[in-house]
């Protein structure tokens, strides 16, 4: 290993822990590295999968929920006698009601925003829940919504983030919080900020405005809830991707312990990290099971879902300045930004956690200075959104490199080399205190520049300028942080109010090898859209060299998994590859063991070969893994006596983050908490209508390096969809409120996921391999990558396609009424000097 | 609520059942003959996700009554696949990982299905075409093109 780089204000001594990698990279994988087609597939395909709303328990009934049409009001009186005198409801409940027996709803901000499964006395946004219906069907219960008289007293609204800083009076949203909509306003300082920006020649300075857009799965959120009044247990079934999590917490609102409630994962329609928790269901769900008396399927419909679900994404106004050498060196980034997370906090301010693991982007940045203001509007909750955060300073990043590129009249791939943290830098450690494992950030832009082969793409710019076209060229080199610490959950909170400052992020397995010699292995998170059981296959496979198809993953619910945490922030595969690794060492111990007194060899003698077991060197002196377990199950007097011959083949382990230490106390530091550091640069040709404000993607290219590369076909995957929401993100996807709080684009007529329509023919994919020096084989995750990368590149292509106008893009997303308007502009003002 | 009457075929089976006029054909499809496999990921027509076939073309089943579909043939995904084994066009999904989480993808199959009934040497343009009509958030439909393509190339290479 290269000696690390470590900024001068963090101390060095013992900063980077020794690597507890136990499988170093190799070459000759037989099943890692392969495009294995996926195990989930079949079910999927034939209309078997299971998910939520699949599930039907006997004697079942169905809730439906009232929603606020209002944004901001008191609630003064709720007449539910109609909708009880219906024939068929079994149930209704108000805020009043559920609060006598659930308590709030689990959220992680400190000090607490306290936030109910149906509003209490007041809503705050449009599509909270006011009162919720069970019935012996979902259209009695939607009937019964109809007949329940809400009296509301109106209250200010508030939706402008930077207006709500100023907000007093009824216009607070949480008055037992203080007087005022700014949750929470600090500033930290990572390195010599004021020194680096005395030191520049010059300062770029831009306003930007990320809008708040969503993740939007195709299936929503769901649970099945059932209680036991005899044994007082809640069963419940949920699409939530953290069941081992952060389960528990629901029982908690419940009022009983983890062990009277247990949650069984069901497959899941997608997430994108906004099925993280779905804690507001599944205590909305169970709450109303207990209290009618049967099991209860509560499945959102897509308003639920889009007004009052956990998926919001970031939704940020920033303030940069970037401090730059007229060469192109960048000294320094300084920058305020306001973020509207929405009526309530139930992530605290993670999103800005995890955005200062890879604030200074791939580039060689000295010191950084953010101030942060969260701000509470009349808006759905903020969730999780692949790039919890970091997409957002990636395009950031991005903008502020090209301003400084156009500043300084830079080629942008030129301003970006020049920057670029040198190969032989890592392990390297950003000022904020996170840790960049490895990478090769030019590698990755040349095999970008080959695939794209840009000598072309410059020849149809200049080509189709000449012709009067609007032809635009994007790059953005951004980083992928992978495998998350939950120190990123608390490390931003005020140090008098630190909250649980959890330190554990888990995964684990329990594997167990059947009479038959076939593998079972059962995984503590669930299946959430993405390859769960195609990358334990894959890896199971390769541990024990034996056929996929004798492998089978099942799942576990809270009953019966050990510490879990589940899929986010790309950490499945890198976390289920360590406890695999773990268990399947302590088998194939066990099985040498075992082997070698069926061999009478030595197991050190014995190697796994071709779904045997055998004597190295000794072709034919073997046994099937299939024989050595049945020998293991059910020849005990065969085998010495011991602990270690001890019947069956099974083993669980827990394996917990490769690489994370603690915060500074004063927090001039924040730690290593996302070392295992994908990289990607994409590259965008776009052609621009200027009369209609169209975009067009010509050319697509995107090159990500996430270290040792499990499958991939399913990498691909996940980098093209990635774009694809990317794609959305930049040009049609927002949430918008009006000044009244009233969200317009609830629905998918209005809110515009891209469909076939707005994809370019096609996303050009190439991949590098930097292998993690800290992860078992070398994995680095890359499950939100392409979202990651699209918008900034796209953005650039753009404005690029733009020049002519002279046009500065510094809001998304552009729709082709803000790319007109930004062309209008110019018309306008050229108009008006002429 | 007062029920009528409704006779129709599924997947080839004929079913007679009572149900109130406002029951929509995907919940009719769901709840009453407990095929899961058409999914609901709307309820307003626009993403595609409970696509049925009704008498051979493509329906929205959130945008139709049960009622509405007296006397009609209607085809689900659980008609693809024949004695547990995947149809051509399941089984290119499966080689060309045209699905991630799946919810969208017994729609896709029925018009994919759709597409190479009508059309059995589909252009590059027509499968876009089709395809376009339904959402999909995983993949970003390259996928789910190529998927289509190789299903039509196995029907010329007589792969039934």
């Amino acid at each position: 290993m290269n000696s690390p780089h470590i900024p001068k204000h963090i101390p060095s001594d013992g900063y980077i822990p020794r690597s507890r990698q136990r499988e170093t990279p190799r070459k000759d994988y037989k099943w890692i590295g392969k495009n294995m087609k996926r195990v989930e597939d079949p079910r999927l395909l034939t209309g078997q999968a299971g998910y939520i709303d699949d599930i039907k328990l006997p004697n079942m009934a169905y809730a439906a929920v009232l929603r606020s049409d209002r944004a901001h009001a008191r609630i003064k009186k709720i007449d539910v006698s109609k909708a009880n005198a219906l024939p068929g409801v079994l149930l209704v409940m108000t805020g009043e009601d559920a609060k006598k027996v659930t308590g709030p709803t689990a959220q992680f901000a400190s000090p607490p925003v306290v936030q109910y499964c149906i509003a209490v006395d007041r809503v705050r946004h449009v599509g909270e829940a006011v009162a919720a219906v069970v019935a012996e069907n979902r259209y009695i219960a939607e009937d019964a919504c109809e007949l329940i008289d809400v009296e509301y007293e109106d209250l200010p609204v508030v939706v402008d983030p930077e207006k709500a800083l100023l907000s007093t009076g009824d216009a607070v949203l949480h008055p037992d919080r203080g007087p005022s909509n700014v949750a929470y306003r600090k500033t930290f300082t990572f390195g010599p900020v004021d020194e680096d920006f005395a030191d520049a020649d010059r300062v770029v300075e831009r306003r930007l405005r990320w809008a708040r857009s969503g993740a939007q799965p195709l299936e929503t959120v769901g649970a099945v809830a059932e209680y036991h009044s005899g044994t007082g247990k809640f069963t419940v079934y949920g699409n939530s991707s953290f069941v081992n999590y952060v389960g528990w917490l629901v029982g908690a609102s419940l009022g009983v312990p983890a062990h009277k409630f247990n949650l069984i994962p069901v497959t899941t329609g997608g997430s994108f990290g906004s099925k993280l928790f779905t804690h507001k269901v599944l205590t909305l769900t169970a709450t109303l099971a207990r209290a009618c008396g049967r099991p209860v399927k509560f499945i959102e419909d897509r308003l639920d879902n889009t007004m009052n679900c956990d998926n919001h994404g970031s939704d940020r106004v920033y303030y940069c300045k970037l401090a730059l050498k007229n060469d192109g060196t960048i000294l320094a980034l300084k920058f305020r930004v306001i973020d509207d997370y929405g009526a309530y906090l139930q992530f605290g301010y993670g999103t800005h956690g995890n955005s200062l693991c890879q604030i200074v982007g791939p580039y060689r940045i000295n010191s950084v200075e953010m101030e942060l203001v969260a701000v509470l509007t009349n808006k759905c909750q903020q969730g999780a959104y692949r790039g919890f955060g970091s997409e957002v300073t990636n395009w950031m990043i991005e903008r502020m490199v090209d301003a400084a590129a156009d500043e300084l009249r830079m080629d942008p791939f030129e301003i970006r080399r020049r920057n670029f943290i040198r190969p032989d830098q890592f392990p390297y450690v950003i000022p904020t205190g996170n840790l960049y494992d490895s990478g090769n950030y030019p590698a990755v832009m040349d095999e970008a520049l080959r695939i794209a082969d840009i000598k072309k793409w410059k020849d149809i710019q200049a080509k189709g300028r000449a012709e009067g076209r609007c032809i635009g060229i994007g790059v953005a080199s951004c980083q992928e942080r992978s495998v998350f610490s939950a120190t990123e959950f608390w490390s931003l909170n005020p140090l008098d109010t630190p909250g649980f400052q959890l330190t554990s992020s888990p995964e684990s397995t329990q594997i167990r090898i059947d009479p038959t010699g076939n593998i079972q292995v059962t995984l503590g998170s669930p299946f959430w859209g993405n390859s769960p059981e195609t990358m334990a296959t894959q890896i199971v496979a390769e541990q024990f060299q034996c056929d996929p198809a004798n492998v089978n993953i099942v799942y576990a619910g809270t009953d019966s998994a050990f510490n879990s945490t589940g899929p986010g922030g790309s950490r499945f595969t890198v976390m289920i590859a360590g406890a695999i690794v773990g268990a399947s060492m302590k088998i194939k111990e066990k099985i040498r063991r075992i082997a070698g007194q069926m061999l009478e060899s030595s197991p050190g003698d014995l190697e796994f070969r071709d779904g045997k077991i055998g004597v190295k060197g000794v072709p034919g002196m073997e046994k099937t893994i299939g024989e050595v377990a049945l020998f293991a199950h059910y020849f005990r007097l065969s085998l010495p006596d011991g602990d270690e011959y001890s019947g069956g083949l099974d083993a669980s382990y827990v394996y917990d983050h490769p690489l994370t230490t603690m915060p500074a106390a004063d927090r001039s530091h924040l730690g290593i908490f996302y070392p295992i550091m994908g990289h990607m640069c994409h590259m965008a040709l776009v052609e621009v209508d200027p009369k209609t404000g169209k975009v067009k993607i010509l050319d697509y290219v995107a090159v990500h390096d996430a270290g040792t590369v499990v499958n991939p076909m399913t990498l691909a995957g996940h980098i093209r969809g990635g774009t694809a929401q990317g794609i959305g993100t930049a040009f049609y996807e927002h949430f918008y409120y009006d000044e009244n709080g009233q969200l317009l684009t609830a629905s998918f007529a209005d809110y515009l996921i891209p469909t076939l329509d707005e994809m370019p023919a096609q996303i050009r994919v190439g991949h590098v391999e930097t292998p993690s020096p800290f992860t078992e084989y070398g994995i680095k995750g890359g499950g939100e990558g392409g979202r990651m990368g699209a918008p900034p590149a796209l953005t650039r292509a753009v404005e690029d396609a733009l020049s002519r106008y002279g046009v500065r893009v510094d809001e998304l997303p552009l729709t082709p009424r803000r790319v007109r308007s930004l062309v209008r502009a110019t018309e306008q003002r050229q108009g008006s000097a002429s | 609520m007062s029920t009528v009457k409704v006779n129709l075929r599924v997947n080839g089976t004929a079913y007679a059942r009572d149900v109130e006029p406002r029951m929509l054909l995907c919940d009719f499809l769901r709840e009453e003959l407990e095929l899961k496999g058409t999914h609901i990921g709307c309820e307003h027509g626009v993403c595609g996700t409970c696509t049925v076939l009704v008498d051979g073309e493509s329906a929205r089943a959130c945008l139709m009554f049960a009622v509405q579909a007296d006397g009609a043939e209607v085809r689900t995904v659980e008609s693809l696949a024949k004695d547990g084994k995947l149809s051509l066009i399941q089984q290119a999904f499966w080689e060309k990982h045209g699905l991630q989480c799946g919810f969208c993808t017994p729609a896709m199959l029925m018009v994919a299905t759709e597409l190479l009934e009508h059309n059995p040497v589909p252009s590059h343009e027509d499968i876009r075409e089709a395809v376009s009509s339904n959402l999909c958030r995983c993949t970003g439909y390259f996928n789910i093109v190529d998927a289509v393509q190789t299903a039509v190339a196995m029907i010329k290479g007589g792969k039934q």
